[in-house]
């Protein structure tokens, strides 16, 4: 059996983010990126699979500028076999991320694709539904354990209401939850093993894809800031409160 | 079972500029030479804090083709002006006036961080391997007593030392020598010089601690290449100190306080102190209405050549602030660590080569320019234990009319935790409040550095003592690490001391300045600590 397993570039969770100044996006300049947190899951539930002798082979790919590839790198240095790079320079949409993985679906033949549930730079959670639309396989998405079995995998997911257990055939897409496993740290050895290990790299504008973006983003802005709560002496004035100047009552 | 162990002919510890050179010059010297650097920040550069006012002299002579290698060096210093701050009032101080050493004019405003990612960048073409998020942790030594190398953290324990799921065991890199450039109180370069002696017959270390935040202003508030510099207000005349403030590329200020850690208040909070001084009227107008994008903190060396440790032992080398070659009057560290790495390359070729002894190294580190430089330094901050005015008269006639050629030598007589007088002999000092425009408490200030610990792990701020600070410090000092760390990993909460040892920004003022020196910094989990942008 075989996987993909798609990973992203993304801000580090740990960097505080800076919006431009003209509301055209964030700054990305000197800033610490690293590999999107439940694509780590992804790769690690790969692995893991792959040393209990059910997978065979784990292919990691991700699209982007060049250094998408130290990203790639982490993931064969933590046991991926093999890389591809899909360079690309400009933004691409979930829907052009899901056209482009179609592709490589189609050229790697594998029997899951495995990816995070959402990117947390820009939060879409749609890459992994979109191309299981477009390869017509099932789909299991905020998966929090995976039992592999011979012609499907069973699910758990994590949904609103608690846990829900799915079984789906393969080939399938599953899209993995923080909670699914603790990724493991690249050893010395492996980062060293990792950057001998093959890397195939694709232009995106080669793969025959229109990757014309449709959404168009009018304006990048911060959160507005919380103002410092007060306290209230009693019950009384804090519904007063409520009612008068809050309105919520 | 023993650990796994990888051979190098040499290994260097810490990716600053002192380390990052000595990788560059070894390839250069002899490209069949295996070289690794380990570094304990997420990548290069996320450790890294500097003013920085950077002097090109080891760069022209590393790399001379840097200008035509798209080198972060852009920002030529265009003016310069050294103010001395009343609490209202401030005086400019004519630049002709100021001694030879503090004149910029062909320096360029940097950030030491991106410098140091373009330097990597450079290593690693010449074949350079580097770690990023490997601490070394340990020392390894020969039956001999000679330096082995070094060895990784263990990673994936637990806060009570348990194997995680994760775990996975530190391993041994080992080399014919081993190159030491952690930057100031290096914890291993601590170690080294306590094992080897190497500061016998020198005078105690001195340091302080820099501040450093990023602003970006107005258009019109900004003047790229101006640097400025500002003596007096807050400080007290006894605490050795001051500000730099560099008017960088893209509308950004570099804005920094730095203080003697021998200060003798610990009443004394020097992230507050920064914050008052951004109140006078003479400086809140350079960045009112402007935004305060990066906040971060660093130990620095003061000591100057009285405090420089023996630089070399059995299979290893002491480079960079991890001895300690720090610039004080210059306020420059970075061009006399990367000379201090040029010639620890040379050494080490010829060591590696010709079975040439270590000592070379010192040798030709006291040949070079940054030796003598320092040389004609060294009296500049002892004097000014005797106060702000005596330090400046003292140092206008030692570095103006003889040129640092005084024929004695000021000493450094207490090493800086012997600093601190009783609580009760010294006066409380009240902060304004922050205002969250133009000054800040530390806990949003901290947010800024982007540290972070992985929760679960053994606490890397280790008390030899842990009754000491509630039963003796407290009482004594009140506690003075409640206000000497910048970013609150210390708090006292109901008789208890508590330490938030995922807020630490690495800074290494604590393993400093506790009187007692109660308070060891020992390596978190790799990757752990700040992840500064362009600092």
């Amino acid at each position: 059996m075989k996987i993909l397993v798609a990973v992203k570039r993304v801000i580090d969770y740990n960097v505080q983010i800076r919006v431009k100044e003209d509301g055209s996006g964030v700054h990305t300049d000197n800033v610490k990126m690293s590999t999107n947190p439940p694509d780590d899951n992804a790769v690690e539930e790969s692995v893991k699979l792959k040393e209990s002798g059910k997978v065979k082979e784990v292919v990691a790919i991700s699209i982007g500028e060049d250094k998408a590839q130290e990203t790639i790198r982490k993931a064969l240095a933590v046991g991926a076999d093999k890389g591809i790079h899909v360079k690309a320079d400009n933004y691409i949409e979930p829907l052009g991320i899901a056209k482009i993985l179609k592709k490589i679906v189609e050229k790697e033949k594998p029997d899951m694709v495995f990816l995070g549930k959402q990117a947390i730079d820009d939060d879409c959670n749609q890459t992994g539904q979109m191309l299981a639309a477009m390869l017509n396989w099932p789909q299991a998405t905020f998966t929090s354990k995976v039992n592999l079995k011979e012609k499907s995998v069973e699910i758990v997911r994590e949904i609103d209401e608690g846990l829900e257990t799915i079984e789906v055939n393969l080939p399938a897409v599953v899209s993995c939850d923080l909670r699914l496993n603790e990724p493991r740290f690249a050893s010395l050895p492996n980062i060293m093993k990792a950057k001998k290990k093959p890397m195939e790299q694709i232009n995106a504008k080669d793969l025959g894809v229109d990757l014309t973006n449709r959404i168009q983003q009018i304006k990048v802005e911060e959160p507005p800031k919380r103002k410092a709560g007060i306290k209230v002496a009693n019950v009384a004035e804090l519904v007063s409160k409520l009612k008068n100047e809050a309105k919520v009552l | 079972m023993a650990r796994e162990a990888m051979e190098y002919d040499v290994v260097i510890v810490g990716a600053g500029p002192a380390g990052l050179t000595t990788a560059i010059k070894l390839k250069q010297l002899d490209p069949n030479l295996s070289v690794c650097i380990l570094e304990k920040g997420s990548e290069v550069g996320a450790h890294i804090l500097s003013g920085n006012v950077f002097e090109t002299k080891a760069l022209d002579e590393l790399l001379p083709n840097w200008r035509n290698e798209n080198a972060p060096i852009k920002t030529k210093v265009s003016k310069e002006k050294f103010l001395f701050l009343g609490k209202k009032s401030s005086l400019s101080w004519p630049t002709w006036l100021l001694p030879a050493v503090q004149k910029n004019h062909k320096n360029y405003i940097i950030s030491l961080a991106n410098f140091c990612r373009w330097l990597a960048e450079q290593a690693e073409k010449l074949g350079v391997e580097i770690f990023p998020g490997f601490p070394a942790s340990e020392v390894l030594y020969n039956d001999d007593g000679s330096v082995k190398g070094v060895a990784t953290l263990d990673m994936g324990l637990d806060k009570d030392g348990n194997k995680k799921d994760t775990y996975q065991e530190g391993m041994e890199l080992h080399a014919k020598v081993t190159v030491f450039s952690e930057g100031c109180r290096g914890h291993l370069g601590k170690q080294l010089i306590k094992k080897f002696s190497l500061d016998e017959g020198k005078n105690p270390q001195q340091y302080g601690i820099g501040l450093k935040e990023i602003w970006e202003v107005s258009e019109q508030q900004h003047q790229e290449g101006l640097v400025m510099h500002t003596a007096g207000w807050p400080l007290d005349s006894k605490t050795y100190g001051g500000s730099f403030i560099y008017h960088a590329e893209n509308r950004q200020i570099y804005l920094g306080y730095v203080i003697g850690l021998d200060y003798q208040n610990p009443y004394l909070s020097p992230f507050d102190e920064f914050q008052r001084f951004k109140t006078h009227p003479a400086i809140r107008k350079m960045f009112e209405g402007g935004k305060r994008i990066s906040f971060g903190a660093r130990a620095l060396i003061e000591g100057g050549i009285q405090s420089l440790p023996k630089m070399y032992m059995p299979g290893a080398l002491l480079i960079g602030c991890d001895a300690g070659t720090l610039n004080m009057p210059k306020i420059k560290g970075s061009h006399t660590a990367m000379k201090s790495g040029i010639v620890a390359a040379e050494a080490v070729v010829e060591n590696i080569k010709n079975k040439a002894d270590l000592s070379i190294y010192e040798k030709k580190f006291k040949d070079s320019w940054a030796y003598k430089e320092l040389h004609a330094a060294r009296n500049v901050k002892p004097s000014f234990s005797w106060g702000l005015i005596l330090g400046i008269i003292f140092t206008g006639i030692d570095q103006i009319l003889f040129r640092g050629k005084l024929p004695f030598t000021l000493k450094h007589k207490h090493a800086d935790h012997e600093a601190l007088k009783p609580a009760k002999e010294m006066p409380k000092i009240e902060y304004p409040k922050p205002d969250g425009k133009l000054t800040f408490d530390k806990t949003s200030s901290v947010y800024l550095t982007g540290t972070n610990h992985t929760e679960n792990q053994p606490v890397h701020l280790k008390l030899k003592d842990p009754e000491l600070p509630i039963k003796y410090t407290l009482q004594k000092y009140d506690e003075p690490a409640q206000r000497y760390c910048p970013v609150g990993v210390y708090e006292v909460q109901k008789e208890k001391f508590v330490i938030n040892s995922q807020n630490c920004i690495h800074c290494k003022t604590c393993d400093i300045k506790e009187p007692s020196q109660n308070i060891t910094w020992v390596c978190p989990e790799g990757g752990g600590g700040p992840k500064y942008g362009n600092m």
